[in-house]
């Protein structure tokens, strides 16, 4: 493609803009779920945008103690991230923006990097509850991670590729064989509510413990573009989730391929909401304890089983 | 009763059933609130019938009343709303019986000098039987 | 492990998302572990008692309700109740059941504010909107009955100011029906949630014999097996003529606190209707003198937190002595460092939460410790008023056009 049209689509459609476009949708739809399950009124559609807006427009105030560039870096780097990994995500269509030989790992990488800023974020801001709140967030990515990648790879490992592109192409040729991946996909579920830092994961967040966790001295425009990213991280996680475990579709032609897409990316994010509607926040050591006890063997297990099929297809 | 089972996620039934009811939230100020009867508001004082003995002013916690004299026999009543603490004890001390407990509740000013609001006297002095109603300023805006 | 591991200095409060009020808890932590928890209170002392001190008896009445909003109702009939008895008034029958039933609905509206808020402390703020939004129902009875939704101003010193009508009769059992139903949902919920029974069980540990030494009181102490309840132990009111359950649990930790308070709720809903199917006729209040003549009073009264105590002292004149309040939140603060010991600071919200803390309530003294010979000292009014002054003043605040009463400059 050319640069131009390069361009175009990594900063417009279905780049940056589009993604922080849904990313707000996204949150809206989470909030309104959320307060409409708990028989509340829940807020308007505009109100994620209002809450950038307004946030942008606040002083920002930074710590004298905090060291000054890795605390204005880090969301800003959190948001670059994850708008990077959305490149290579299929959503309508088996082709992403980019696709090349191994961008599943890519993508888990990037997506990895958020919850780095996180910690550091929180780290360097030099504050009692910023640094409880950054341990806790690093010590929560040791808990998810491991069966959240575990689940993530096992269908890579059937489709005998790790371009994503690669295996939406192989699951759209044999259809049936995502309903192998659905222990991985309740997997993942879980493991997602500890990335996204949502109930009943939410302990480095823990309002009522800690204050605001890594946040607690970010205002203005760095806590906006902290909340755009994980608003964005919600959407990127879910649309790869849905291209790796629900791969159908995706021959269907752009217009219904995207309204599938957006169904798919509702449909997880519903979920979402109504697991954090369901749960009390786990402390971090029942959580840690519950993570590599119960979903880490089921995600291993997924993997062994789609090690065996492939032996068989 | 069948014993527990405890298990995560008790409260799925319910909340899928709020789903598809009326949320619980009452949309004040869109749709009005009315206080059931007897709600303790703000207290208006229909001075022509007062007689001076100022057991009100005594006996409000907040001293939030004033009763001044401003002819024979006619009195003018102040509240203070921004001290009063709307406990109705003005209205059960007063021997008259002339003090009500409204039912506003939408009091907030800006100002604090509008909290003060005057119950002025008749002009005319008050007749045997009923008399001109009290003219009294109610809390604008 | 080394031992010398870095303890961080956690200051939770008097400014945390945790505490509904100010209180700091200034905690040692080692990891996620607490090591130690250092209290200081006082930051919620209005100068309610030297209040009551220059106002009325009637005006105290309005006063020491609002101690807190909460339990108001508490303070303002253990105050006239203490009165009363000062007075030697015979308060009418019908009075004291009207009171009975404002306390016992006074117990279920905190009890389900307590649900709402351990649900928020432990993360689950679903049960905070279900239980919140169930006790409107109890709010607005309370609206209904007596004219406000909290600080009722119910009680006058010989009885009570308004009279439950045959119209509202019908409205309160109808309220009990559909509160007993949420709750025996909520019980549902308390007994099988796993994520929550996880969070609230094993937490905060108080054993029976620490919780008598310590003298925790009200559901803090029976969810310990101490078996004391006011209402059945002194009783006051019209206590003396229902028959209820004191409900007490073994659990001895923040979950027992939980099925305690559950199981008072529906002892409530009881209570209140066998109040109202049995209310007495007769008047509502009995004429009280202005001036109370000299004696001294205590009394005791449960408050959804635990036992409350005034004390109340009058010299003949109509304003009193001395008013001293004791609230039960003081007497259960000092177990809060026992159960807070070798925790995670993960419970600490839940575990200060479980207590049900008024701190408006529990705010009443404070002791000034002379740190070079660590004796207590009592400082007298103007003495502490001259500190307060020079301690402002040697920190720049300039006082030459401060006036203070009784015309005197700083």
């Amino acid at each position: 493609m050319t640069a131009a049209t390069a361009l175009f689509q990594v900063l417009v459609f279905p780049g940056l803009v589009f993604l922080l476009g849904i990313g707000l949708a996204g949150e809206f739809v989470d909030r309104k779920l959320y307060a409409r399950l708990q028989n509340r009124v829940g807020p308007p559609w505009f109100q994620p945008l209002a809450d950038v807006l307004k946030l942008l427009g606040k002083e920002k105030v930074v710590p004298e103690e905090a060291d000054r560039r890795i605390f204005t870096l880090a969301p800003i780097v959190a948001l670059a991230a994850v708008a990077a990994s959305f490149l290579y995500i299929p959503m309508w269509g088996a082709m992403p923006v980019f696709a090349f030989e191994g961008d599943l790992v890519v993508v888990l990488y990037l997506l990895l990097i958020p919850s780095l800023t996180f910690f550091l974020g929180g780290w360097y801001s030099r504050s009692i509850f910023s640094t409880l709140g950054a341990v806790r967030a690093i010590t929560q990515v040791f808990a998810y991670e491991v069966p959240l990648l575990l689940a993530l790879l096992a269908p890579a490992l059937l489709a005998g590729t790790w371009s994503i592109a690669g295996m939406a192409a192989y699951y759209a040729a044999h259809p049936g064989y995502f309903l192998v991946n659905v222990p991985g996909l309740l997997v993942a579920l879980v493991a997602l509510l500890g990335k996204l830092e949502r109930v009943p994961f939410d302990i480095p967040e823990a309002e009522t413990e800690i204050v605001a966790g890594s946040f607690t001295e970010y205002s203005g425009r760095y806590l906006a573009f902290f909340r755009l990213a994980i608003d964005c991280e919600a959407i990127v996680c879910a649309s790869l989730l849905a291209a790796v475990f629900l791969p159908f579709g995706l021959g269907l032609g752009p217009w219904i391929g995207f309204v599938l897409y957006l169904a798919k990316v509702l449909a997880i994010l519903a979920v979402l909401a109504l697991l954090r509607t369901l749960f009390a926040r786990l402390r971090l050591d029942q959580m840690v304890d519950f993570c590599f006890r119960v979903i880490a063997p089921i995600a291993f297990l997924q993997v062994v089983l789609n090690l065996v099929l492939k032996e068989f297809v | 009763m069948k014993t527990p089972r405890r298990r995560p996620g008790v409260m799925l039934q319910t909340l899928l059933r709020s789903l598809f009811r009326r949320p619980a939230t009452t949309r004040y100020p869109y749709v009005p609130f009315v206080m059931p009867k007897g709600f303790r508001g703000p207290p208006r004082f229909h001075v022509e019938g007062c007689i001076g003995c100022q057991m009100c002013v005594r006996n409000c916690p907040a001293r939030a009343i004033t009763i001044t004299k401003v002819g024979e026999k006619r009195f003018e009543a102040t509240v203070d709303l921004g001290k009063c603490v709307y406990c109705g004890q003005c209205a059960d001390s007063c021997p008259k019986k002339i003090i009500e407990m409204t039912s506003e509740f939408e009091l907030a000013q800006i100002d604090k000098g509008k909290l003060r609001i005057t119950f002025h006297a008749p002009v005319a002095p008050p007749s045997p039987e009923g008399s001109a109603p009290a003219v009294s300023q109610p809390p604008s805006g | 492990m080394s031992d010398k591991k870095r303890i961080v200095q956690v200051p939770i409060g008097p400014q945390h998302p945790a505490l509904k009020e100010p209180e700091s808890f200034m905690v040692d932590l080692r990891g996620e572990k607490i090591d130690a928890v250092r209290l200081r209170l006082g930051y919620n002392h209005r100068g309610i008692e030297k209040g009551c001190e220059q106002r009325t008896y009637v005006q105290d009445v309005y006063l020491v309700e609002r101690i807190c909003g909460i339990c108001s109702t508490s303070h303002s009939t253990a105050f006239v109740q203490a009165v009363e008895e000062i007075a030697g008034l015979e308060v009418p029958r019908r009075a004291l059941y009207i009171r009975t039933i404002i306390a016992e609905l006074e117990r279920i509206h905190s009890h389900l504010l307590w649900l709402g808020v351990a649900g928020h402390e432990v993360g689950f703020d679903t049960l905070l909107m279900y239980s919140w939004r169930d006790r409107e129902a109890v709010m607005d009875l309370l609206a209904l009955l007596t004219g406000n939704r909290v600080n009722y101003g119910l009680n006058t010193i010989g009885g009570v100011r308004r009279d439950i009508t045959a119209e509202e009769i019908p409205e309160i059992l109808r309220v009990m029906d559909v509160l007993e139903e949420r709750t025996t949902y909520y019980i549902k919920l308390g007994l099988e949630e796993e994520t929550l029974i996880r969070r609230l069980a094993g937490v905060g540990k108080l054993s029976k014999e620490d919780a008598v030494s310590l003298g925790a009181v009200g559901p803090t102490a029976r969810a310990s097996g101490v078996d004391r309840d006011t209402r059945r132990d002194d009783p006051y009111a019209a206590y003396g003529e229902v028959s209820f359950k004191v409900v007490t649990d073994d659990h001895c930790d923040v979950y027992g606190r939980t099925l305690v308070r559950l199981g008072e709720l529906m002892e409530s809903y009881s209570i209140v209707r066998q109040l109202v199917k049995n209310l007495p006729e007769g008047p509502i209040t009995v004429k009280a003198p202005l001036r109370i003549p000299a004696g001294e009073a205590v009394s005791r009264y449960e408050a959804p937190r635990g036992e409350d105590v005034h004390y109340v002292q009058a010299n003949g004149t109509d304003k009193p002595e001395r008013v001293k309040v004791r609230a039960p939140t003081l007497a259960n603060t000092q177990s809060v460092a026992k159960m807070l010991e070798d925790g995670y600071l993960a419970d600490l919200p839940i575990v200060v939460a479980a207590i049900d803390p008024c701190f408006s309530c529990t705010d009443r003294t404070i002791s000034v410790l002379d740190t070079k010979r660590g004796t207590p000292r009592t400082l007298t009014w103007d003495e502490l008023s001259r500190y307060g002054i020079d301690w402002h003043r040697r920190r720049g605040i300039d006082f030459s056009k401060v006036v203070l009463s009784g015309g005197a400059r700083a």
